[in-house]
């Protein structure tokens, strides 16, 4: 087994003693996991549950390892989940470059190194020069486009997609999958894709895990 | 964030203890025990002094009718304008006038009133003597008047905003519309099928606040003393004498006096328990009987038209008091006076400049301490997975449910006995105690509404959950906690008991100097006075409106 990769030992959530989903399953660097299931059956919380945001009314156990060590007790921020919602959910209060610099890893010193870390993620997606610009003021791919930015930026160690594609028009839909999964590939990412289109499934090319 | 732990325990006590501790310290007080003034076995005479009072029960009448009463009438006015226009252009207009009312302090806004209708009032003036003859105000008692109902007016004004936010509030979560559409499509008129289908979901979110509009208006002193009666006064008004009488033995006349406050404010909420199940027993023999009310344009014009006209009479008060404060001579019945000239404010001013400063002080000291703890608590919510529960609402509701009169005289006997009283850190917690409840209900609905996903990424980031919570939660949240904020501060600016009794005479605020300008009626010192009142809470929430916008200036979807 590759230390790099993702693992899911026992993972089990239930909600009211009632269990949503129970999974073991391993995605190696670069590879994708596609769970699919309906909506309500609790596909969200698996990502929730290794990210380390569930909500306190679930209840959850097994081990999730990543890259050979294993993250479940630490707290959300030290697990570096890097994780793309429905929605880009950039930050509204900050200009595009602003939501970038602020997901540059700490280890990174300097404003003017932190600055050109920025630029240098946005030309990466296509939107060179555009740090300057109100996220509110994007069009839908653009923001979809500054999100996957943001996350990637962040050096994390696996990637998380919630129904990421859902909103977006199909040939929007169709790019934007196109660039996740070869910059998830490109940096050697494990990624957890959760869906209910089969559409996204067959995109991702990798295992497909069905829930509910 | 461990602090968050911290801060549901420490806003219980600092909510509870103070009112626990006030209410104890009464209690011995009313019954004799006082060491330092020689009482120290219990009695039960003070309450026969008390009782031999002349005219005590009419002032407890006085007292209990004020309460009742202005509650009835200003929610019948808000359920009637909600029924008639939610959802509608007007609606959100109305909305946007009267708002802003909530922040204006109450003895603001009873003066302005005063300055209003006394006989030698604003409309006395506009009236004469074209349409009444007078060439000198005639002799009425208008304000002051035996029966209260000027001071009842007064608090109906002030009660609407307050009655009117908290229902909006609580709007999002009914069907509205849906209702509407069902009790249109069975031939209900609109206020009709309001009232039988929506209204009693909605009041249930509401009605400890009904509940803090009984036990404030039965119970308050300030408005008491400008527009309420005085041979006798009401209790409240009554009792706040004795216990600032020179003669310090009338402090346990005056604390039976406030034991008997808080069986009255009882008594009103119990009496308003009868009330609600009666109004539910006609209200659902309306409907059982089919009554459909689906003409009621006439009562959809009277509800809009009150509403405009509880509004209309506070701002045309504050506006008379800005006149006032500014005018030269003015001979009655002339409207306007004969010149400006700003000598009031200019002889107010070395007076004004210490209460100023408390005043500013206390108020943004205890609003600062209210949000960090009104922020660790719903923090500690967010943690627990675990919202406030009734018994939190109710403890939060507590300060404005107990009558104050009721446990500040016997807090105030603590803050002596440890040697703190009239200290700036005494005045701000007798502050906080009331700061605190309408900045956690302010700021609870937009901090929940909050999409935490926002969180979640941020913790994807490698954030720690205090970046986030001041580089992403706060920030996006920065018009809900500043308006919070500015709700504190004004609630704050106008604590006039509080200040009285813990200030003790040594800390005055411009509120208590305003009150007690009111005997002495030069109108253009306390329009000096009042005016100011009313401009530190809109200086708050101008404050609140523009930094948010310079801030986000460039950030479209930061803007409401």
């Amino acid at each position: 087994m590759d230390d790099k990769g993702l693992r899911l030992e026992g993972v089990s959530i239930a909600l009211d003693g009632r269990t949503l989903l129970a999974l073991d399953a391993t995605v190696a660097p670069g590879a994708v996991l596609t769970v699919m299931g309906p909506s309500g059956s609790g596909k969200s919380t698996l990502l929730a549950y290794i990210g380390g945001f569930l909500e306190p009314a679930f209840s959850a156990r097994g081990r999730v390892v990543v890259g050979g060590c294993e993250i479940t007790r630490l707290p959300a921020e030290d697990r570096h989940a890097g994780i793309l919602f429905q929605d880009p959910l950039l930050f509204p209060h900050m200009s595009v470059g602003g939501n970038l610099a602020f997901a540059v890893p700490a280890s990174v010193r300097g404003r003017a190194a932190r600055r050109a870390r920025a630029e240098e993620a946005l030309a990466g997606v296509g939107m060179a020069g555009m740090a300057g610009r109100d996220p509110a003021t994007l069009s839908g791919g653009q923001k979809a486009r500054v999100a996957l930015a943001r996350v990637l930026l962040a050096a994390p160690r696996m990637l998380l997609l919630d129904e990421p594609f859902s909103k977006l028009d199909a040939a929007l839909r169709a790019q934007m999958r196109e660039l996740v999964f070869v910059k998830a590939r490109e940096s050697g990412l494990p990624v957890l894709l959760v869906t209910h289109d089969a559409a996204d499934a067959q995109a991702a090319g990798g295992r497909v895990v069905t829930i509910g | 964030m461990m602090l968050a732990r911290l801060g549901p325990p420490a806003t219980v006590l600092l909510l509870a203890g103070p009112i626990a501790f006030g209410l104890a310290g009464t209690l011995l007080l009313a019954f004799g025990y006082l060491p330092a003034l020689g009482g120290s076995e219990p009695t039960l005479a003070h309450f026969g002094a008390l009782l031999a009072r002349p005219a005590l029960a009419h002032s407890a009448l006085l007292s209990l009718a004020a309460g009742l009463v202005s509650a009835l009438v200003s929610l019948a006015i808000v359920m009637a304008f909600v029924a008639a226009w939610a959802g509608t252009r007007a609606f959100a207009r109305v909305q946007h006038l009267v708002s802003p009312l909530l922040a204006v302090p109450h003895a603001a806004a009873a003066f302005g009133l005063a300055f209003l209708i006394a006989p030698s009032g604003m409309l006395a003036r506009l009236a004469s003597p074209a349409l009444t003859g007078w060439e000198r105000p005639p002799d009425l008692l208008i304000v002051h008047d035996p029966l209260g109902l000027t001071m009842t007016a007064g608090l109906i004004a002030k009660e609407i905003p307050f009655l009117l936010l908290v229902t909006l509030a609580a709007l999002p979560q009914v069907r509205l519309a849906e209702t509407r559409a069902l009790a249109a499509s069975l031939g209900y008129g609109r206020v009709a099928g309001f009232v039988y289908g929506v209204w009693p979901q909605l009041y249930r979110q509401i009605r400890l606040a009904v509940f803090a509009v009984i036990a404030f208006a039965s119970s308050v002193v300030d408005v008491a003393a400008i527009l309420g009666p005085t041979t006798p006064a009401p209790l409240a008004v009554r009792l706040v004498s004795w216990m600032n009488d020179p003669d310090l033995s009338m402090r346990y006349l005056a604390s039976a006096g406030a034991l008997l406050q808080l069986a009255v404010t009882a008594a009103a909420l119990g009496l308003w328990l009868g009330i609600e199940r009666l109004a539910a027993a006609l209200r659902d023999a309306a409907a059982a009987a089919g009554l459909r009310l689906r003409r009621d344009a006439a009562l959809r014009g009277a509800a809009l038209g009150t509403m405009l006209l509880a509004a209309a009479v506070v701002a045309a008060g504050l506006a008379t008091l800005a006149l006032w404060s500014v005018a030269g001579l003015w001979l009655f019945p002339d409207a306007l006076p004969q010149r400006f000239t700003l000598a009031s404010w200019t002889a107010s001013a070395p007076h004004i400049a210490r209460p100023l400063w408390v005043t500013l002080a206390v108020a943004a000291t205890a609003t600062a301490l209210a949000v960090v703890l009104a922020v660790l608590c719903l923090r500690r919510e967010d943690e627990t997975g675990r919202r406030a529960g009734r018994l939190a609402l109710v403890l939060i509701y507590l300060p404005l449910i107990v009558p104050q009169v009721a446990f500040l005289f016997g807090l105030q006997l603590f803050f002596v006995a440890t040697g703190t009283d009239a200290g700036f850190g005494a005045l701000v917690l007798a502050h906080l105690v009331f700061v605190m409840p309408y900045v956690f209900l302010s700021l609870s609905d937009p901090w929940r509404a909050f999409d935490r996903r926002y969180e979640a990424v941020a913790a994807g980031l490698g954030k720690p959950r205090l970046t986030s919570l001041l580089a992403v939660r706060l920030p996006m949240l920065a018009r809900a906690v500043l308006t919070a904020a500015a709700v504190g501060f004004a609630v704050s600016v106008g604590q006039y008991l509080p200040t009285l009794l813990i200030g003790a005479g040594r800390l005055t605020t411009v509120t208590t100097e305003a009150v007690a300008l009111a005997a002495g009626g030069n109108r253009r010192v306390i329009g000096v006075y009042a005016f100011l009142q009313m401009l530190l809470p809109a200086a708050g929430f101008l404050v609140a409106t523009l930094v948010p916008a310079l801030l986000f200036r460039h950030r479209r979807a930061m803007r409401v």
